[in-house]
């Protein structure tokens, strides 16, 4: 039963890309919505991302990357968090990512790619309803 | 004669029961910093304006109207579009391009790990090596960049900021190598380190430090360096995180100051510092509020320069600034419409009477722009240089009872923001507090929900949307790069003077730790070949490092 539970929520901006004008509107509108959120701010590794999710029971971790290397970055997060069983988490993203790239993002398990454009309040809903299913 | 006296009267007579029978479009009408906009302005609402002390002529205090006489008139401003993508030699080709199709300047781009400071193979840079810019390693690299460049015909704005000292020390060796003169290369480096912490995020050291760095590179430029801008203090990337135009104009103006303030401290002269101090402000959608921003920008400056800091130089007094449009404005939805938002944005900085611009290409929410789209960025400056009229004559938009108005009204906010921050302690004590972080985000927030609650409308994204299947060809940057960059660093550790390398390092070591210029040191270490990362970790050891954003 999940009920009364807020959902938790990591942000997560792995790699050296410092755009973060998006993941930090992300963290607020979610907050908005009711969700617990932490931000891990910028720079941070796959295992840092990885360890963060573990020690905070997330149920949703929000990835956010500009520079264009997104793909060899999420698939290591990825990783990391299998190898931590941690393969049931809902993993969204969000950031510049070309959509001849998003098929390959599901395939390795990222749920859902919100693009430049895309409003807070369908992130949260999509948030909602996987959580939701998923509980 | 007119049939009202005034303006209430008009707005009584006229306005109100014209507005009765056909309701404006909107209660309120804003800028996007807030500004709340009338239905007219008149000579009302300059009353007590004195031109000669608040307007006056181009090229004279306080410049509001441009920082030279004749302005585009004599010569137009540079166009220079921010390029850099893979290795130094898919670079250089791009520059060549650029340069073949009229492009007047250069601006290099560097990827992520080079700004960082961590080679091509440190695992770090996985993935982000030559991706959002050229992937510079050593010396090698920089020479390959500017090959067949002649570096004493070409300016070069380089977007380097933790690494700049290093940057630039290659930059220097690259043009004595092609026997240019150091005296007659001209460029800059953005080196404007206090707006990495508060938005742009590639910090090293932490801020104090960073400022030494800062500084030794002031005292360096203004020794050997004569012709080159040894800062670009720059409001683009705040607004870009989010602020408005206010915000930008204050926290530019607070970081500018600390960086007159700290090469006072080091003992530069205040008419050796003015002079070679340059600006970078972001031109947004915002027609008149931009072009008012820029004049306010230049008079604050002026005043910053010659009141505060009783500089006597006129030169000092002068802002110079270089523009680029607003990357953030820009849709991933029907692409196209980008060129427009950027027509707009560049006719504002022109208006507005920049010295150089970078244009945004169409592509730029997808990824890095195709050489297609770049040349239509690229024809858009030309375009406005020479069919639209736009550059005949100085600062056409002054006079205008909106324009002068919106001026004094963004100027006196800017001001009243700019104390705020000193009376906390100036702009690194606001930074150490996260006071601007807190201000830009929540400025981003309140953008945000604007769009999404419909209030603000964004063509293409919350209204006129279509149903679309994008199409729109992107550039893609080759996996290669790592592993090409990383068998050159190889090869390089193989060919070089090992012993030269250590000396050189061991060199800076000394000098970092005793406090003196590292400059000439760090040239020691490029020129014996050391890496940038090599060269970046004496530093780090030395300096420590900023591990967290300070909020």
């Amino acid at each position: 039963m999940v009920e009364d539970k807020k959902i938790r929520v990591l942000v997560a901006k792995p790699g050296l890309d410092g755009h973060d004008r998006g993941a930090k509107v992300v963290v607020r509108a979610l907050r908005d919505a009711g969700m617990e959120v932490i931000y891990t701010g910028i720079r941070q590794t796959p295992q840092t991302i990885a360890d963060a999710a573990l020690q905070e029971d997330v149920d949703v971790i929000g990835l956010s990357s500009l520079s264009g290397a997104h793909m060899s970055l999420f698939s290591r997060v990825m990783e990391e968090l299998n190898r931590r069983g941690l393969g049931d988490v809902v993993v969204i993203a969000g950031g510049i990512i070309p959509d001849e790239d998003h098929e390959e993002l599901k395939s390795i398990g990222v749920r859902a790619v919100f693009g430049p454009g895309s409003s807070t309040q369908d992130v949260a809903k999509y948030i909602k309803t996987a959580v939701g299913a998923q509980g | 004669m007119s049939e009202s006296k005034d303006r209430s009267e008009w707005t009584k007579k006229t306005l109100d029961p014209s507005v009765k029978r056909f309701p404006q479009r909107q209660e309120k009408f804003t800028t996007s910093s807030e500004i709340e906009v009338e239905a007219v302005y008149t000579p009302e609402d300059l009353e007590g304006l004195d031109y000669h002390e608040r307007v006056g002529y181009p090229g004279e205090f306080p410049y509001t109207r441009g920082p030279q006489p004749s302005m585009y008139r004599g010569r137009l401003w540079t166009m220079r579009q921010y390029a850099g993508y893979a290795g130094a030699e898919e670079s250089n080709l791009r520059y060549r391009y650029l340069l073949e199709q009229g492009q007047t300047g250069l601006s290099v781009a560097f990827d992520l790990p080079t700004q960082i400071g961590y080679d091509s193979d440190n695992p770090l840079s996985e993935g982000e090596a030559g991706r959002v810019g050229v992937a510079i390693d050593s010396i090698e690299d920089m020479e390959t960049l500017f090959r067949d460049i002649p570096l004493n015909r070409v300016s070069t704005s380089m977007t380097i900021n933790a690494t700049a000292p290093i940057l630039l020390a290659m930059y220097v060796v690259a043009a004595k190598r092609q026997g240019v003169p150091l005296a007659s290369i001209s460029g800059t480096i953005q080196n404007d380190v206090l707006k990495e912490y508060i938005a742009r995020g590639t910090y090293i050291f932490p801020p104090k430090p960073a400022m030494k760095l800062v500084t030794d590179t002031f005292a360096y430029c203004t020794q050997y360096l004569p012709k080159w801008n040894f800062i670009n203090v720059s409001g683009y990337h705040i607004r870009e995180a989010g602020s408005d135009a206010v915000q930008e104009l204050a926290f530019t103006m607070a970081n500018a100051v600390a960086y007159v303030r700290a090469g006072l401290e080091a003992g530069i002269d205040i008419d050796k510092l003015g002079p070679q101090f340059g600006f970078f402000f972001v031109s947004h959608n915002n027609l008149f509020e931009e072009v008012a921003k820029f004049r306010a920008a230049r008079r604050m400056w002026a005043h910053v320069m010659r009141d505060r800091f009783n500089a006597k130089d006129p030169k000092s007094w002068v802002l110079r600034f270089h523009t680029q449009t607003a990357g953030s404005t820009l849709t991933a939805q029907q692409p196209e419409n980008n060129v427009v938002r950027v027509a707009i944005q560049a006719l504002a900085a022109v208006l507005g009477g920049t010295q150089s611009l970078h244009t945004c290409a169409r592509d730029e929410a997808l990824a890095l722009p195709t050489e297609q789209s770049v040349q239509i960025a690229l024809r858009t400056q030309q375009l406005l240089a020479y069919e639209s009229g736009a550059a005949d004559t100085v600062d056409p938009l002054a006079g205008s009872y909106y324009v002068e108005w919106l001026t004094n009204e963004l100027e006196a906010r800017a001001w009243k923001e700019f104390d705020k921050i000193e009376k906390i302690g100036g702009s690194l004590a606001a930074i150490e507090t996260g006071y601007m972080q807190r201000e830009i985000t929540e400025s981003a927030y309140r953008y945000q929900r604007r769009v999404e609650e419909g209030e603000q409308t964004v063509v293409g994204v919350n209204r006129f949307t279509v149903d679309e299947k994008r199409s729109i060809q992107i550039l893609r940057v080759d996996d290669e790069v790592t592993a090409r960059q990383t068998a050159k660093l190889a090869d390089l550790r193989k060919r070089r003077d090992a012993a030269a390398v250590s000396t050189s390092l061991a060199g800076l070591k000394q000098t970092a730790t005793s406090g003196d210029n590292v400059m000439p040191s760090i040239v020691d270490c490029v020129e014996a070949s050391a890496t940038l990362e090599e060269i970046c970790n004496v530093l780090r050891e030395v300096y420590g490092e900023q591990l967290q954003s300070f909020i």
